[in-house]
């Protein structure tokens, strides 16, 4: 679990259509997925996704509703294997089994859902499943939890008036704070966030961008970013990776691209796979 | 002062303590014999007793928006089991370890029912009550029989007038205790909350429902066990739904909503007592029989309605 960050290796600017394996395997590569395919009985969620993570870049998803993004990060975390393709974590080939197993590797993952306990306290919901215990009991201590959190919290800049209360009675922001603050805790070098600017307003945004960006800085981890507005996510992403329909149509770094040609891309798509649809 | 009463405020149990002390205090002063004589104590929490431990596992179910409707019937089952097993030249002991692994073993396929079939627990349950019902009047060939032990095992197990009372005390304080301050606890509060989210989070949820429906249908076994020895006698038409509904009631009363997500054990031991109270209160009062159904279960509402809109009162509060 313990990781260094390359010093000074920063991702060349490059954009690449196709991942074929004859490629070889750049040492900043983090985590790799080749050709991942999900079904879920008739529907195909994912059609042969590849993606690259380097080390401490963030990567945006977008994508329209359904395109498979929640799926792929589910795939990411070990929630739920993929059908077929294969996944390299540094540089490894990795089935992974289980959402521990993914986790002891130090991925983590904050779902769209937030995964997040209403009627538990802030401190529980920050160690859910990673329970601080009285050794050889399956007792809670809970003050060296509290404690914990409020120090977590604090160090991630992050301010909740009590972590005594109930999540369910916070704002959306504080909430989505608290989820990263469980992946952050953890350790995680591979964070996952999906859509973690959903239905907030734009001072909570602001919140959560800053934190994301922090932590970026910090240079410990790298950071899968699932998004849907384009604008903000060409602001904090280092590369975008645009998902339609189960499968990769476009990738670029995010400072070679711009709002209007990705709206450009996805109406192409859009009408490409319109026509193709009338015509079959 | 504004601490005190804000930690006052975050105490789930405080509503439904306000309708108990007062419902208390009402019967001590309508009839001065409720609460101060030895006999009514006695009578209250031989009531009471058999309510709270059924509740123990209705509540950790209901946080799980699961319910047990069978617990009646393993109730009545279960000292059957204790029985046959005796005249099968088991010790006493070990017949009561094995008919609670009988009642533990229905938890077990009323869990795996529900879970691995995705039924929901409100029809396992209801099947599994008309047919645990159906077998232990076959069985019993719906004849009462005796219970036989040494006086001081029938004495520790509920023949004792406040027996029973102690062991449901116990098992209170134990399974709150677990509820609030073991991984067990926080993962079924967690699951129930939010299904996808703890499994999302790693936690094993089908694998702790099952094992909740397991410790649901033992308490609901030795709680059966217990009225035997009490009554000194095994009646195979004992418990029932009368009892699981009474049960379920003092969970609610206490504070753990049906929808799930949430629950309190000392909640449902309060909740318990108020049905207590309200039963002996009004006995003692004196109300025509026919009425006291009427009067009771009007009362039953109000108590849950007084509790569910203190409780909202007081997350309102907590928050701001
Ligand atoms: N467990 C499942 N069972 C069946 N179908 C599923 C399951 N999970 C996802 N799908 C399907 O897979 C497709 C992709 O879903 P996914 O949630 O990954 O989309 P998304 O890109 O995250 O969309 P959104 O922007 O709405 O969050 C959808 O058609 C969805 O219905
Ligand atoms: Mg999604």
């Amino acid at each position: 679990m313990t990781h260094t960050p390359i010093a000074g290796l920063r991702a060349p600017p490059t954009t690449y259509a196709a991942l074929d394996g004859a490629e070889p395997l750049a040492v900043t590569d983090l985590l790799r997925a080749e050709n991942i395919v999900k079904t879920f009985g008739p529907v195909t969620a994912l059609n042969g996704v590849s993606l690259r993570l380097r080390r401490g870049e963030i990567l945006g998803i977008l994508g329209d509703n359904g395109a498979g993004k929640s799926t792929l990060m589910k795939i990411l975390t070990g929630y739920q294997p993929q059908s077929s393709g294969k996944l390299y974590i540094d540089g490894a080939e990795t089935a992974l089994r289980s959402v521990d197993h993914a986790r002891a590797l130090g991925i983590e993952c904050v779902y769209q859902d937030l995964a997040l306990a209403n009627s538990l306290s802030v401190y529980h919901n920050i160690f859910l499943n990673r329970e601080i215990l009285y050794p050889g009991f399956h007792i809670l201590n809970n003050r060296a939890m509290r404690r914990e959190a409020i120090r977590c919290l604090e160090e991630i800049g992050v301010y909740i008036p009590s972590v005594d209360a109930e999540v369910g009675a916070l704002s959306g922001g504080q909430r989505q704070a608290i989820a990263i603050a469980r992946a952050v805790h953890a350790r995680a070098r591979i964070l996952l966030l999906d859509e973690p600017l959903a239905a907030m307003g734009a001072r909570e945004a602001a919140l959560i961008i800053d934190l994301i960006l922090r932590l970026k800085a910090e240079g410990n981890m790298s950071i899968i970013m699932i998004m849907h507005n384009y604008a903000q996510t060409l602001d904090i992403a280092d590369r975008i990776m645009l998902m339609q329909r189960g499968q990769v149509t476009y990738e670029s770094d995010a400072r070679s691209t711009s709002v209007p040609e990705l709206m450009t891309i996805v109406r192409r798509e859009y009408q490409h796979f319109q026509t193709h649809k009338e015509s079959a | 002062m504004a601490r005190t009463i804000n930690s006052m405020l975050r105490w789930r149990e405080l509503s439904v303590i306000v309708v108990a002390v007062v419902l208390a205090i009402y019967f001590q002063i309508a009839n001065a014999n409720f609460l101060l004589s030895n006999a009514s104590l006695q009578n209250l929490s031989q009531f009471i007793a058999p309510v709270a431990l059924i509740a123990c596992g209705e509540v950790i179910l209901m946080i799980g928006g699961e319910i047990d409707l069978s617990a009646g019937m393993v109730y009545a089952l279960a000292p059957f089991l204790m029985y046959f097993l005796t005249r099968a030249g088991l010790p006493a002991p070990l017949a009561i370890v094995g008919a609670l692994a009988g009642a533990a073993a229905v938890g077990a396929v009323n869990g795996m029912v529900t879970v691995l079939l995705q039924v929901p627990s409100f029809v396992t349950t209801l099947g599994m009550l008309f047919l645990l019902n159906g077998l232990t009047l076959t069985i019993s060939g719906g004849t009462p029989v005796g219970v036989d032990a040494s006086p001081t095992l029938a004495f520790i197990m509920g023949r004792g007038g406040y027996a029973e009372f102690v062991w449901a005390a116990l098992v209170v304080l134990v399974m709150h205790f677990m509820l609030r301050n073991t991984r067990w606890g926080l993962h079924t509060i967690a699951a129930g909350a939010n299904p996808v989210g703890a499994s999302e989070a790693g936690i094993r949820t089908r694998e702790l429902k099952m094992v909740n429906f397991v410790i649901s249908g033992a308490l609901a076994g030795l709680t059966g066990i217990l009225e035997a020895f009490r009554i000194s006698s095994i009646d195979p038409t004992a418990g029932g739904t009368h009892i699981m509904f009474l049960a379920v009631a003092a969970a609610v009363i206490g504070g753990t909503p049906l929808a799930g997500g949430s629950g309190t054990i000392a909640g449902a031991m309060i909740g318990a007592m108020v049905l207590g109270i309200l039963n002996d209160g009004f006995t003692l009062i004196g109300i025509n029989a026919f009425t006291f159904d009427l009067i009771l279960g009007g009362a039953i509402l109000v108590a849950m309605l007084c509790n569910i809109l203190i409780g909202r009162y007081r997350r309102r509060m907590a928050v701001s």
